[in-house]
């Protein structure tokens, strides 16, 4: 459903991506492990859109389609999801408005009629069950004064109402503490069905033992130089990038 | 002025796009003594409010038009400007609806004021000033079993002489500046709004202005007294169509709260702005202050101003009474090549007085916006709060903000507190925004929508939709 080929993108003068290659099928999770700078968020960002980046060379099909010829609100309606690692604050706009505005965009674009008020805050108590998130977040600014917990888990909240066909999730685990990793690890997967897919971006293994990845890749220089399946992410831990790289 | 001049200026074909084909009656421009006159003995006015207004004009001949605000635009010719325009009617005036000229109604649908009857059941009474004279005003009974005279301010010259009388021209005198003296001259008419003792008026207040007439300046004023004990909410909207001319706006409002009576009063303004390169558009000098007079009086000024070329406008409190409150809440934008210096005064004199000040200004295009605040605290005036918020939102990088608090305290024991913000729409939020399936446009408005909330929920519901929507349409194409 995602296939990434030779992507090549640079910010200013500076590549980042030197020829990424990915290919992601349905209803699989993904992990992409790598040091710092090493291109993730980067990878992330194009692929939900942000024109910051410059692609050169390559190209990304999703569900048949050129993927970065979308606006990113298209990508959004076509079932892309980014879990940012900085999720940004808006000031004056309470959460639960922005919620309600996002899943009847998506619904809007998939040929569902809206849902009501009472639909809508009935399906959101469930998924705030799930996060054990408390209803007062609705009626708080969105990210506003939220712990760096708290705006993770509000990005899976919101992954598990807009129910994305491609969730990429970046750097969700960083800043969580083991509760809040395992109720955010859950909420993953419970989203893991045959239809929707997954790519995990962290740095770390910790996650990937509650959500067990189907393939593990290292991303370094821009470049993914390794592959392989969840027992990739434990040497990682155990040996280091610089052991990888020495092997 | 002769009738044959007056002749020939009625009965005028109008040729742009949305302005009303009415016959008016319209006096030719110029000012003078006689043309004060003139516009006095068509309302049939008493003899002391001809000499009220010549005495307006006397001293607004020796005055000079403010210079000090962050404004820039060509010097006006008080002499190319028609003082008087009212549509002509046979007889006495409508005495429902079906008497008002069609034309007229087709305008205020167009405008989406409820004059319908199932609107009014909605439960807002209009007094829709049209050019110069009010023309319809509905739901006077329901208000007049309440006790409360909702009428145009010439009738109620006729009908409330000596209430009129006594409070005009009270809280903003004759000579407080140039457009106010220039308003007490030739105003034109208005609203007048008399709440007694002790009653809550039962429904809101709601008044739609609207410039018609070319070359017509429109110089309302209203007055509006809420004895001890009362309340009211008011609501103006006010607009005008599109013209290449500039046409000058000078309204005076005067609000009276007696001893725990409060007035809201709120304004969404949308006069037409001027085209992108600055021509044409409203020139908006209005002087509106409200002046708490009991112990306790509460006046709150809520408003949206979208529309002008020009906005200078500094809705102000006095807070006379002890324990007396004057709040504002203001969203201003200057898109296009808008110009807005605008803010507040709040004068406490009374103890313990305290005042509230959320400003949120939004400058995109070339729009240039200026908040002028002034708290001041007079000597006897003991514990006195004011709590003071500026922010600016900009949007593109061909705007402006600008700031300007003054702080006059001669009271130690008060405690004034000021904030102020600028920021920017990050393109973080928009990003983030759209990658929740938001467009562009509606990712914009929800963040300027969050930016203006404190403000809008001050607003009568249903006008704080209206001001929602009013905004989204101010500022399309504010980005992409």
């Amino acid at each position: 459903m995602l296939v990434i080929q030779n992507l090549h993108a640079k910010v200013g003068d500076k590549p980042i991506l030197n020829g990424v290659n990915l290919n992601i099928n349905q209803g699989e999770v993904h992990a992409i492990m790598g040091p710092n700078g090493s291109g993730k968020s980067t990878l992330a960002s194009i692929l939900a859109g942000r024109d910051d980046y410059e692609v050169t060379d390559g190209e990304v099909v999703y569900m048949g389609q050129n993927l970065l010829e979308l606006e990113p609100e298209e990508r959004a309606w076509a079932g892309v999801f980014l879990s940012f690692q900085y999720p940004v604050e808006v000031p004056g706009v309470k959460n639960i408005y922005l919620l309600k505005a996002a899943v009847n965009a998506s619904r809007e674009h998939r040929g569902l009629p809206e849902l009501k008020a009472g639909d809508f805050l009935k399906f959101v108590r469930e998924k705030l069950k799930v996060m054990q998130m408390d209803e007062a977040f609705l009626h708080r600014n969105v990210n506003e004064g939220f712990s760096g917990g708290e705006k993770k888990r509000n990005e899976i909240l919101q992954m598990q109402l807009l129910e994305p066909t491609l969730a990429l999730l970046d750097e969700t685990d960083s800043g969580l503490d083991v509760d809040a990793l395992r109720v955010v690890g859950e909420g993953i997967n419970r989203m893991r069905s045959p239809e929707q897919s997954v790519l995990l971006i962290t740095h770390y293994q910790r996650l990937l033992e509650i959500v067990k990845p189907d393939l593990v890749h290292v991303l370094a220089h821009g470049e993914i130089i390794l592959s392989g399946d969840h027992t990739l992410a434990e040497k990682l831990e155990r040996e280091g990038y610089e052991g990888i790289k020495a092997a | 002025m002769s009738q044959s001049e007056i002749d020939q200026l009625v009965d005028q074909e109008y040729k742009y796009g949305f302005i009303t084909e009415i016959e008016s009656d319209t006096l030719p421009p110029g000012l003078n003594e006689n043309v004060i006159r003139e516009i006095s003995a068509r309302k049939g006015e008493p003899e002391w409010l001809l000499e009220w207004r010549l005495e307006a004009y006397t001293k607004w001949l020796q005055m000079t038009p403010p210079d000090w605000a962050h404004l820039d635009y060509s010097p006006i010719d008080f002499q190319a400007i028609s003082y008087f325009s009212a549509p002509k009617q046979q007889g006495d005036g409508p005495k429902s609806l079906d008497e008002v000229d069609p034309a007229l109604i087709e305008t205020y649908n167009k405008l989406g004021i409820p004059l319908e009857e199932q609107k009014m059941l909605a439960g807002v009474a209009v007094d829709a000033v049209f050019d110069s004279v009010s023309v319809v005003t509905t739901f006077k009974e329901k208000l007049h079993e309440a006790g409360v005279v909702f009428c145009p301010l010439s009738e109620a010259v006729h009908s409330h002489p000596k209430l009129v009388k006594k409070f005009l021209g009270s809280v903003v005198p004759q000579n407080d500046n140039y457009y106010a003296a220039l308003n007490s001259a030739v105003f034109s008419d208005g609203s007048f709004v008399y709440i007694p003792k002790g009653v809550r008026c039962p429904m809101e207040l709601s008044t739609y202005f609207r410039i018609n007439q070319q070359n017509t300046g429109q110089f309302e004023r209203t007055l509006i007294v809420a004895e001890d004990n009362s309340y009211v909410s008011y609501l103006e909207g006010c607009t005008a169509p599109q013209r290449d001319e500039n046409q000058l706006h000078a309204a005076v409002v005067e609000l009276i709260a007696g001893t725990d009576a409060e007035i809201k009063y709120a304004t969404v303004q949308n006069w037409f702005a001027g085209d992108d390169d600055g021509k044409g558009g409203i020139y908006n000098f209005v002087t509106k202050r409200g002046e708490c007079r009991g112990d306790r009086a509460k006046i709150s000024w809520t408003q949206l101003e979208t529309g002008s070329a020009i906005t200078w406008k500094y809705p102000s409190c006095v807070l006379k009474g002890a324990d007396s409150v004057g709040e504002f809440y203001s969203v201003a934008v200057a898109g296009k090549k808008q110009q807005a210096d605008t803010g507040t005064k709040m004068i406490h004199i009374g103890p313990r007085s305290r005042s509230t000040i959320i400003s949120k200004g939004i400058s995109t295009a070339r729009g240039q916006n200026t908040y002028r605040g002034l708290v001041k605290v007079l000597p006897g005036a003991v514990d006195v709060r004011n709590f003071t918020q500026c922010d600016s939102l900009l949007i593109g990088d061909q705007c402006g903000a600008h700031t300007f608090p003054y702080v006059e305290a001669q009271e130690p024991s008060a405690q004034l507190e000021h904030e102020a913000t600028t920021s920017k729409v990050s393109d973080d939020q928009l990003f983030y925004l759209r990658t929740r399936g938001m467009s562009e446009e509606d990712a914009l408005n929800m963040v300027v929508n969050g930016f203006c909330k404190e403000v809008f929920q001050k607003l009568p519901m249903e006008f704080a939709v209206e001001a929602e929507a009013l905004l989204g349409i101010t500022l399309e194409g504010a980005v992409g």
